[in-house]
């Protein structure tokens, strides 16, 4: 349980990717792996591998990001390709910053991808609404990776709506070498229409692997010129009228396209009764799509098939459930790919020829009320099904003894799917053979009964982690106050977890400054939030400048540890990049920025001294109005990945009479309880010495080698 | 083909990720459909690493609960809580060495006996291969090799359309050119462990 809040709350996920920071490609001579011009070699790639392999092969020229899981590994491939080619790339201050960045390439006639996880395209959503209004002249995708179950994210929202609110074109691959050929297809579709596409992938398919085929890398134009053009760029108000008219146009042409896409397809074995001409883009186990005209007559009832429509890991679920069930002679599959706008016209033949239809979707009904109002317009009243209604709808009460097909059952005895959570093959293949009436006898799990608790393995702020020294010397320098702790996203939320306890509300990126000033104003109680270096980039200055200025009063503590250390070890702007051997960059000094914003006290502390920094802290927390303290330490982790950190070792020597404040109030990973008695792991502990400063036997001391 | 569906989960730092990326190379090299999906989360912080390797023509990446064919566990209490992902046909393959996670170590919760774990998991899934690959890695030379040593008892049970040189084949070209000889030891040590531990229990 506390596993999975721990990994609920500590979004934007710690990767693998650690394992081959930045540095590690510098070193290198060979081509990087996605660079080769091999045409038709087969390759294991990652989604993201397979993303970033199929904007490399669109000749994408410039790309743009905030890392966030489950997208970080396409922008660490991209970054590492743009240090041995002529792509540009840049972690760019926040997803709003790296949308305008892009907006402004795709306008100067470069071809540019943008990439964030899915809570990122809320921060660029303001520049993405208006960016459609203007459009592109050089193909521009959009990546938004949605995280259904949250397996590093504070939600599940469904990005597909944020093409509907936009009037976007939206592709989403089922499988990963799809991926890669929908990337492709995305910036040839941004081109035809002029018009960003997004591109959305969920954590199933960024982090599954297959083998990818190989295609021909187009060249990369790299420098564009911007053709002024104010009465199409320049969206004040007389412009923008005009502009929505050419948007409203260009979904209509992406309407128009969504219907022959291939992306759109009907699977299908066997035929309807009169030999099958009715619908375009039929996919034969496997065959390329193929177009056929349109049959507005509806197929005979008794021919008719099981129907389901399905987009992006639905998809392979259904595809396998079928073909478990038996099922594939009666039932045809439409998948929809290119899923705004909606193919309405091969939406209506598909229905016509079904008996029932089942929209399989996780997350929000998009297609599922998209289908229902279809259906709708073409006359065909069939059952359609897709999400169960406890939500929405009470069941409905039938006046007549009839029961209408349409009519809602009540909620528990509805063998439909969830809004929550991700999908799995065995639900798909259950709830596909209830929905069809067909026999079928899920294999049983063994009993679990009788099997002990077994320890969590919990995610743990790392052996030697600045955070843990600084959670404590705030609690400590606190003692005594009704504190409320704010916290933001990043290993620090970690600290929401006993014994540390230093995280009471986490809302989004930047959010710990801004719930800071509406805590301080709306109760008595102290304040101290807590920031990383990153996120104070990202979107934490907007929120102290409002503190100053309106005279808040709270501490804020920006836990500067040199690195955006949660999705892998990538750069901002207060990275001294020198230190990874990357030449060309700046470094922004954060006290120096807190300074200029007006904030009359500010203290920086190193937090492994621990005395020194809870006299400081204390100093701060009396302060009244806005008072930063800057706790500056290098992420472990990343230090000994760039041998800037050799780990010396401590151990708990005979004087340890067993108070256990070690274990008790900052609880390392690399203690543990042997033979009742304290030990530190060696392998583990790089020696930071906070636990040795606290034992109150002095107990703890530098392992002699 | 078959659908075989394999499931392999570790504790962050114990090679799963290799493991998996040495299975798929082999596959391609014969000429097995694969699809393969990993959760690594918190790997750097101490987490859980699970990997699905589904092999055959089936299009899914994951597996769900009770429907992985193998479970091969690199930790034995990971094993046992992966449990459930089995059915009682399932082959499970499992290191005995422990990994006691932070929460054990400093008395937060108990970790089970490992003749315990044995048992649980036996009564539920029979054909049970367990023994210390963490002893075996060392023996191969470094126990970084245990992943190696587990995907030679993979091997061995002929459970998935894999052979033994192609799996061979996969090591040289996915691992460390320094490593391959001790790797290549790794993958016989576990073979033969896996060997031995199936001829011990036809004996019983």
């Amino acid at each position: 349980m506390v596993n999975r809040l721990a990994a609920e709350l500590a979004a934007r996920g710690v990767e693998q990717t650690i394992l081959r920071t930045i540095k590690i490609r510098t070193w290198k001579k060979s081509m990087h792996k996605l660079l080769s011009d091999k045409i038709g070699h087969q390759i294991m790639l990652l989604g993201n591998e397979a993303i970033a392999r199929g904007a490399i092969e669109a000749g994408v020229a410039f790309a743009t990001t905030y890392p966030g899981t489950p997208s970080s590994e396409l922008s660490l491939n991209l970054f590492q390709i743009s240090q041995e080619s002529d792509l540009y790339f840049e972690y760019s201050t926040n997803e709003k910053v790296a949308m305008e960045v892009a907006a402004a390439a795709a306008n100067s006639g470069l071809r540019t991808m943008c990439i964030m996880k899915h809570v990122g395209l809320n921060v660029a959503a303001d520049p993405l609404m208006t960016l459609a209004y203007i459009g592109v002249n050089a193909g521009m995708v959009i990546l938004t990776a949605d995280d259904p179950a949250m397996f590093s994210s504070q939600n599940e929202q469904d990005n597909r709506y944020y093409a509907k609110l936009a009037g976007l074109p939206m592709l989403e691959p089922s499988s990963v070498s799809e991926a890669k050929e929908m990337t492709i297809a995305a910036f040839e579709l941004s081109e035809a229409l002029q018009e960003p596409v997004i591109l959305r992938t969920t954590t199933r398919i960024n982090h599954s692997s297959a083998f990818v085929k190989t295609g021909k890398i187009l060249e990369r134009k790299t420098k564009g010129r911007f053709t002024k053009a104010p009465m199409s760029y320049v969206t004040v108000p007389a412009v923008s009228r005009k502009l929505h008219v050419k948007l409203l146009a260009n979904l209509k042409k992406a309407a128009e396209l969504s219907e022959i896409s291939t992306h759109n397809f009907i699977t299908e074995k066997g035929s309807n009764c009169n030999s099958g001409s009715h619908s375009i883009n039929v996919k034969s186990s496997g065959e390329n799509a193929k177009t056929a005209k349109i049959d507005n007559s509806f197929t005979n009832k008794e021919c008719r098939k099981f129907g389901i429509i399905c987009n992006g890991v639905s998809y392979p679920y259904a595809a396998d459930a079928i073909k478990d069930l038996g099922i594939e002679e009666s039932t045809k599959i439409l998948r929809i790919g290119f899923s705004n706008p909606m193919p309405g016209n091969l939406i209506k033949s598909f229905v016509k020829e079904c008996e029932k239809v089942l929209v399989i979707e996780e997350g929000e009904p998009f297609m599922e009320e998209a289908v229902k109002a279809f259906a709708q317009e073409a006359g065909v009243v069939i059952p359609i099904k897709g999400k169960n209604s406890e939500e929405v709808a009470p069941p409905c009460v039938s006046s007549s003894s009839e029961q209408t097909e349409g009519c809602l059952l009540p909620a528990e005895q509805e063998p439909l799917f969830s809004r929550l959570y991700e999908f799995d093959p065995a639900m798909v293949r259950q709830k596909i053979a209830a929905f069809f009436g067909i026999d079928y006898t899920p294999v049983k799990s063994v009993d679990t009964k009788g099997i002990p608790d077994i320890p969590q393995r919990p995610p743990n702020l790392c052996s030697g982690c600045s955070h843990r020294a600084t959670f404590y010397e705030i609690k400590k320098a606190a003692e005594g106050m009704d504190v409320i702790y704010p916290s933001d996203i990043g290993c620090y939320t970690l600290g929401f977890l006993p014994p540390l306890s230093t995280g009471d509300f986490v809302l989004c990126m930047g959010a710990s400054v801004s719930s800071a000033c509406g805590f301080s104003k709306a109760t008595d109680q102290k304040v101290v939030s807590f920031i990383g270096d990153s996120t104070f980039f990202h979107s934490g200055i907007t929120g102290l400048v409002n503190a100053v200025f309106n005279n808040h009063n709270f501490t804020l503590v920006i836990l500067d540890n040199g690195i955006t250390a949660m999705t892998g070890h990538q750069p901002n702007p207060g990275v001294d990049m020198t230190s990874m051997n990357l030449e060309g960059y700046k470094q922004i000094s954060i006290e120096n920025l807190v300074k200029s914003l007006g904030v009359e006290h500010i203290t920086v502390i190193k937090p492994f001294k621990v005395r020194k920094s809870i006299e400081a802290i204390k100093e701060a927390l009396a302060f009244k109005g806005v008072s930063v303290i800057i706790s500056q330490e290098p992420c472990a982790l990343f230090a000994k990945s760039i041998k800037i950190l050799k780990p010396r070792p401590f151990h708990v020597t005979a004087k340890c009479v067993d108070h256990r404040d070690c274990i008790n109030q900052i609880a390392c990973p690399s203690f543990y309880i042997d033979n009742g008695r304290v030990k530190i792991d060696a392998d583990t502990c790089v020696g930071c010495a906070v636990c040795a400063q606290i034992c109150p036997d002095n107990a703890i001391m530098p392992l002699k080698k | 083909m078959d659908t075989k569906r394999l499931i392999i989960v570790a504790v962050g730092g114990q090679g799963n990720l290799l493991a998996s990326k040495v299975l798929g190379e082999a596959a391609l090299l014969s000429g097995v459909p694969v699809h393969m999906s990993e959760i690594h989360g918190m790997a750097q912080r101490g987490g859980v690493v699970e990997s699905a390797i589904v092999f055959g023509d089936a299009k899914s990446t994951i597996i769900s609960d009770g429907e992985a064919d193998i479970l091969v566990g690199f930790e034995p209490a990971e094993t046992l809580r992966a449990i459930n992902r089995c059915n009682a046909n399932t082959k499970v393959i499992t290191s005995l060495s422990p990994v006691p996670p932070f929460t054990a170590a400093i008395g937060i919760g108990v970790y089970p006996q490992i003749d315990n774990i044995v048992s649980l998991i036996r009564e539920r899934t029979p054909s049970l291969v367990a023994f210390d690959a963490l002893k075996l890695a060392k023996e191969a030379g470094s126990p970084m090799t245990l992943n190696i040593v587990l995907v030679g008892a993979l091997i061995q049970s002929k459970e998935i359309p894999l052979t033994r040189e192609n799996v061979e084949e996969a090591i040289r070209l996915r691992t460390k050119a320094s490593f391959i000889d001790m790797n290549m030891n790794a993958l016989k040590l576990g073979f033969e462990a896996a060997e031995a531990c199936c001829t011990w229990r036809q004996r019983q």
